[in-house]
Formats: structure tokens, C-alpha cells, sequence
């Protein structure tokens, strides 16, 4: 079966990431937008990937509560992307 | 709507007699959640409630069906508020109705038990000098792990 890559179909394929609370706070940012690649197609691979912007993404993104969400809902770090997804980042949630 | 995740201020009276009015079943539960005014250290002044709307919507949706079908209500409504509040100022707004008492009674308590874990909103506490993002506490965990519990029971 032929492997299905990455970016090869209708040009570049990028996904939304936005940041909330304290983990919105360390890396400085709300959203960011980023080009998936055949190296690029997971959640693990994407904190990875932002890991490298420096100390502070690195940290935050590296911290054992982080909770992932794509397209809303919560998901594993293995959960494969596609284009237009939105994925979030944030800590255990508070509300109540 | 059955789910309102608004930034203007909400009236818990007011939405239930509203509740009462449209769904006039035989048990009907509601609870309100308030600012609180202090914490572990100080006096809390001001709420900033930071929300993640669009997944809060479908969270809070998926919370109440799953009570509704679960409990076998009549009805639900789930009102959130996010942004800045101040202390004592409403919250949350759960109501739920259902033939009995008890059906009512527990579904308000698994929606805002679940709510608490699984709801995309951060609670940060301002006390005039300093701002504090409140910690996840496990006795909230423990509180949505007992209805995870109940479902493992045969």
C-alpha cells in the first residue's frame, strides 16, 4: 500500500495551535499557525517541533499535566493531524 | 439553548424561574456556583476566568447529554460565565429535571462534578497585588472519578 505523506496534495498543509492559561503565559503566544511535513504529523511530533522555538516552549510544553486537544476535543500525543486542524495546549482545567 | 458559555453577567433567579416556567416536571435541581472571596492565602477581589469557547461549547453539550441519558431527565440547562468577576458574583448555573428527585439531584451533581475536570475554563485569583492561577485539586479529580467508579460497578 503506497504511504500517504504529508504536504503533497493541494500544497502546504498547516494546523492552528492555541495556548491557554499558564502554558499561554510561558511561551508568550495565544495561537500560532505551523506547516505540517512528513516529519511533522503528530501531536508528540508537533510539541517537539515548537520545543525547539527555545527553554521556556520547551519547558511548558514538556510538563507532565499538559493537556492536548485537537479540534476540541482532548487527545493522546500520538493522535495523527491533518490540514486545518486546531490543536490546543493547556493545563488541568479550573472552572466551576 | 441548553448550554450558554457567555462573558456578561448571569442572573441564577432569573434563569431558573425561566428553567421552572419552560419545564414544569415533577423534580427539578439547581445549583449556582459563586466567586468565592478568599483562598488558602488571602482575600480574592477579582475572578479572571479564561475560557477556551468553542471547546467549552461542545464540552458543556456533551456533559449535559450524557447526564440526560443517564439519568433519564426531562430537561437540562448549563450556563458558564468566563472573563472578569468579581468576588460573589454567579458563577455557574446547573438545573436539570426529571420525574424524581433523585435522578435530578444526581444529574446536577455529575454535570458539575465532570464540569469541573473536563471544561475548558482556568480560574485565576486576583487579590489586589497579585494574580494566582488556581491549581487543579484532587478533590475534584476524586469527585469525577466516583461517577467513573459507579460505571465499573455491575
Amino acid at each position: 500500500m503506497k504511504k500517504e505523506v504529508v504536504g503533497r496534495v493541494n500544497g502546504t498543509m498547516t494546523v492552528t495551535v492555541k495556548f491557554f492559561s499558564l502554558i499561554r503565559e510561558a511561551v508568550g503566544e495565544e495561537q500560532t499557525t505551523i506547516t505540517l511535513s512528513d516529519e511533522l504529523r503528530t501531536v508528540a511530533q508537533l510539541k517537539t517541533h515548537l520545543g525547539q522555538r527555545g527553554e521556556q516552549w520547551r519547558e511548558a510544553l514538556s510538563h507532565p499535566n499538559l493537556i492536548q486537544a485537537v479540534n476540541q476535543r482532548v487527545v493522546f500525543e500520538d493522535q495523527l493531524l491533518k490540514n486545518t486542524d486546531e490543536v490546543a495546549f493547556f493545563p488541568p482545567m479550573t472552572g466551576g | 439553548m441548553p448550554v450558554i458559555v457567555t462573558a456578561n453577567a448571569i442572573d441564577p433567579g432569573a434563569l431558573a424561574t425561566e428553567f421552572f416556567r419552560s419545564h414544569p416536571d415533577a423534580a427539578v435541581a439547581t445549583f449556582t456556583g459563586f466567586v468565592r472571596d478568599f483562598n488558602e492565602t488571602s482575600r480574592v477581589q477579582a475572578l479572571f476566568l479564561e475560557c477556551y469557547v468553542e471547546m467549552a461549547g461542545k464540552v458543556l453539550t456533551s456533559l449535559g447529554e450524557g447526564a440526560a441519558s443517564r439519568f433519564e431527565l426531562k430537561a437540562w440547562h448549563i450556563v458558564h460565565r468566563f472573563g472578569t468577576l468579581t468576588a460573589k458574583e454567579p458563577i455557574v448555573f446547573v438545573a436539570t429535571s426529571a420525574d424524581h428527585r433523585a435522578e435530578a439531584f444526581s444529574a446536577c451533581e455529575f454535570i458539575m462534578d465532570a464540569l469541573k475536570t473536563d471544561a475548558p475554563f482556568w480560574k485565576q485569583e486576583h487579590d489586589g497585588a497579585k494574580a494566582t492561577w488556581v491549581s487543579a485539586k484532587l478533590a475534584d479529580e476524586n469527585r469525577r472519578n466516583r461517577w467513573v467508579e459507579e460505571d465499573k460497578t455491575p
